[in-house]
C-alpha cells in the first residue's frame, strides 16, 4: 500500500509539470496568471494556442525554425558518428584482448567524468585553431565523442555476452569480425537503441558547447530558448525589443524545443521501459 | 589422436593457434576502437592537455601556480565552490537513495502495465533536460503561475524572486535535476534488477527473507556496479553546474548572481572583460581535479573496473 502511495506521489511530481507546459500555450497571459480563478491544468482554447503559435513563428523572421533546424542537424549527425564509432568500441573494450584496451578503459572513465563545460572551453580554442568555429562540425564533432555510450556499452557486452559463446564461434572457424556481426551485434539491439537514444537527448539539450561555438543565426534551439527570455517583459523589463515574447509564448518554444525527443520517447516507449532488459532475458 | 604418436607436433598446435587467435583479437580490437580513439584524442586528450598547458601558462611562458593563485584570490570563488557543494551534498544523496527506492518498488510492482507505464512517466521529463528543463521550471517557481503555487505559499514564497532566493538554490537544482534525471536512472537500475537470476531470489524467498530483507542484502549488493556508476555520472555533471543557474540568473534579474557556479566563473574569466584564458583553464583543471578525485573513490567502492 506504501509502495503504491510512494509510486502514486511520484508520479504526480513527474507528470504534473509537463502536463502543465503542455496546456500552457492554450491560454493568454492573463489566464495562465489565473487571475479569474483559473484552474492551473485547464485548457485555454485552440484560438489561443493559435495566436500564440503566430507571434513566436513571426518573432525575428521564424527564427525559431532556423534553432530548431539546426538542432536536428547537429544531433542527428552526431547520434550517426556515434554509433558508428561506440558499438564497436565497446565491444572491442569488452570482449577483445589487446595491449592498449586497459589505457582505453581507464582514459574513457576519466574523459567521461570530466565536466563538459571544463573541457568546452579547450574544445573552442582547438576548434578556433583550426578555422571551424561556426560551422556545423564545430558542434557536430564534438557531440561524436561520447565516452558515456562506450562505457555503457563496455558494460552492456561484458555483462551480457559470455567469452564461452565467443569462443565457441571462434572454434567453429568464425573470423573475428564475423563473431561481432553475427553473435554481438544482433544481442546489442538493446544497447545500440539506449546509446542512440542517450547521445540524441544529451546533444539535443546541450547547452555550453554550442554556445560559444555557434551563436546566433547558427545556435541549437536549446540556445535560442534561453536567448528568447532577454524578450519577456516579465524578466526583462528593461528590453528595448518593440516585439515581445509572453509567458504562453516562452512555454509554447519551450514544447516546440522538446517535440522532436518527445516524438522519440513515445516510439521507442517499449524498448526503453525494457531498456537492459531484453538482452538479458533472452540468455 | 594417439599420446604415443609425435606429442612434440602436438604441442606445437596447440600453443600455435591460440596465438593466431589472440593476434586475430588484437587486431579486430584496435579496428574496432580506433575511430573512437580518435575522438578521445581529438576532443577528450587534446582539449585536456591544452587546459593543462594554460592553467600553468601565461601568453605562452610558464607562470607556475600563478593562475591558481589569481583564481583562488578571487572574492567570487570561494563562494561558488560552497554553492556548488552544497547543491552536490544535497543532491547526490537524495538521487541515490531515491533512485534505488524508486527502482526497487516499481520492481515489485507485479502488475505490468503499471510498472512499464510508471517507469515511461518517471522518464518523460528526461526529455527536458537543459535549457527546457529550466524554462519550465522558471514558470513552477514563479507563484503567479505556477501550478503547484499553494506548495510555493505554504513556504511562505509570495513571488518569483522570493522562491529564487540564494539559500533555495542548492535545493532548488536538485529538485530540477532529480525531476529530469531520475527516471533515467530508474529505469537502468530496474534493468540491472531483471538481471538478477530468479533462483536467487527465490532462494531468497524460501529462506523467508521479505522484501526489505531482499533489498537490503541481495539487491542492493548486486547493484552496486549501477549505484557507483550513477554517482560517478551525476557527479561529473553535478560539478559543471552551468545552465541552470545561467538561465535562472537571466530570469530572476541578478538575484541569481552571474557567478553562481565554478564554471559560470570560468565562462566569465575567458568570455569576460579579462579575456583571461589561462584563469579560465585554471578553473576547470581545479573541478577536474576534484572531480577525479572523488570519482576514483567511487570507482574502487563500486569495483566498476572488475569485468562481469
Amino acid at each position: 500500500m506504501l509502495a503504491i502511495a510512494t509510486i502514486a506521489l511520484f508520479s504526480l511530481f513527474f507528470v504534473i509539470p509537463l502536463a502543465w507546459l503542455l496546456l500552457a500555450p492554450t491560454k493568454t497571459a492573463t489566464q495562465l496568471n489565473a487571475l479569474q480563478g483559473e484552474q492551473p491544468l485547464s485548457f485555454g482554447s485552440f484560438g489561443t494556442l493559435a495566436e500564440n503559435w503566430n507571434t513566436l513563428a513571426a518573432f525575428q523572421h521564424g527564427i525559431i525554425w532556423t534553432w530548431l533546424g539546426n538542432s536536428v542537424l547537429y544531433s542527428a549527425a552526431a547520434l550517426l558518428i556515434t554509433l558508428i564509432v561506440t558499438i564497436p568500441a565497446g565491444y572491442a573494450l569488452a570482449l577483445t584482448n589487446f595491449k592498449l584496451r586497459r589505457v582505453l578503459l581507464v582514459a574513457t572513465l576519466l574523459v567521461m567524468l570530466i565536466p563538459n563545460t571544463a573541457l568546452a572551453l579547450p574544445i573552442f580554442l582547438e576548434i578556433n585553431a583550426v578555422h571551424l568555429v561556426g560551422t556545423p562540425l564545430a558542434v557536430i564533432l564534438p557531440f561524436s565523442f561520447f565516452p558515456f555510450g562506450v562505457y555503457l556499452t563496455y558494460i552492456y557486452f561484458s555483462t551480457s555476452i559470455s567469452h564461452d559463446l565467443l569462443d565457441a564461434a571462434r572454434v567453429d572457424g568464425a573470423s573475428e569480425f564475423k563473431v561481432f556481426r553475427r553473435i554481438a551485434l544482433p544481442l546489442a539491439k538493446p544497447v545500440i537503441a539506449l546509446v542512440g537514444f542517450f547521445s540524441f537527448v544529451t546533444n539535443w539539450n546541450n547547452y555550453f558547447l554550442p554556445f560559444v561555438m555557434v551563436p546566433g543565426k547558427k545556435a541549437p534551439i536549446q540556445v535560442g530558448l534561453a536567448e528568447l527570455i532577454s524578450n519577456v517583459p516579465l524578466f526583462n523589463p528593461t528590453t528595448v525589443s518593440s516585439i515581445t515574447i509572453s509567458l504562453p509564448q516562452l512555454a509554447l518554444a519551450t514544447v516546440i524545443s522538446i517535440t522532436p525527443v518527445l516524438i522519440v520517447f513515445l516510439f521507442s516507449q517499449r524498448f526503453l521501459v525494457a531498456g537492459l532488459t531484453a538482452g538479458a532475458t533472452k540468455e | 589422436m594417439a599420446p604415443a604418436a609425435a606429442p612434440s607436433s602436438g604441442r606445437q598446435q596447440v600453443s600455435r593457434r591460440p596465438r593466431s587467435r589472440h593476434h586475430a583479437q588484437a587486431r579486430i580490437g584496435y579496428l574496432f576502437s580506433s575511430g573512437y580513439a580518435l575522438l578521445l584524442l581529438a576532443f577528450g586528450v587534446g582539449p585536456m592537455v591544452y587546459a593543462l598547458y594554460l592553467a600553468f601558462t601565461k601568453a605562452g611562458k610558464f607562470v607556475g601556480f600563478a593562475n591558481f593563485e589569481k583564481v583562488f584570490g578571487d572574492f567570487r570563488y570561494l563562494p561558488a565552490v560552497q554553492h556548488v557543494a552544497a547543491f552536490l551534498a544535497i543532491w547526490l544523496v537524495s538521487l541515490m537513495v531515491l533512485v534505488v527506492l524508486l527502482a526497487l518498488i516499481v520492481h515489485a510492482v507485479r502488475a505490468r502495465w503499471l510498472s512499464s507505464s510508471t517507469r515511461f512517466l518517471f522518464y518523460i521529463p528526461g526529455a527536458l533536460a537543459g535549457s527546457a528543463s529550466v524554462m519550465l521550471w522558471l514558470f513552477l517557481l514563479d507563484p503567479s503561475v505556477s501550478p503547484v503555487s499553494v506548495v510555493l505559499r505554504q513556504f511562505g514564497f509570495e513571488n518569483f524572486i522570493q522562491t529564487v532566493a540564494l539559500d533555495h538554490l542548492p535545493v532548488i537544482f536538485t529538485v530540477i535535476a532529480f525531476w529530469t534525471g531520475a527516471g533515467g536512472w530508474i529505469i537502468i537500475m530496474y534493468g540491472a534488477l531483471n538481471n538478477i537470476s530468479i533462483e536467487v531470489m527465490e532462494a531468497a524467498r524460501i529462506d523467508g527473507a521479505g522484501s526489505v530483507k531482499t533489498a537490503l542484502y541481495i539487491q542492493i549488493p548486486l547493484l552496486r556496479k549501477w549505484i557507483a556508476y550513477m554517482a560517478v555520472i551525476s557527479l561529473a555533471a553535478g560539478t559543471q553546474l552551468f545552465v541552470e543557474p545561467k538561465i535562472l540568473s537571466l530570469a530572476s534579474r541578478g538575484v541569481v548572481p552571474k557567478d553562481y557556479s565554478p564554471n559560470q566563473l570560468a565562462y566569465i574569466f575567458a568570455f569576460g572583460p579579462q579575456a583571461d584564458f589561462n584563469g579560465s583553464a585554471a578553473i576547470s583543471m581545479i573541478l577536474l581535479v576534484v572531480a577525479m578525485a572523488l570519482a576514483a573513490f567511487f570507482v574502487f567502492r563500486g569495483g566498476l573496473f572488475e569485468r562481469g
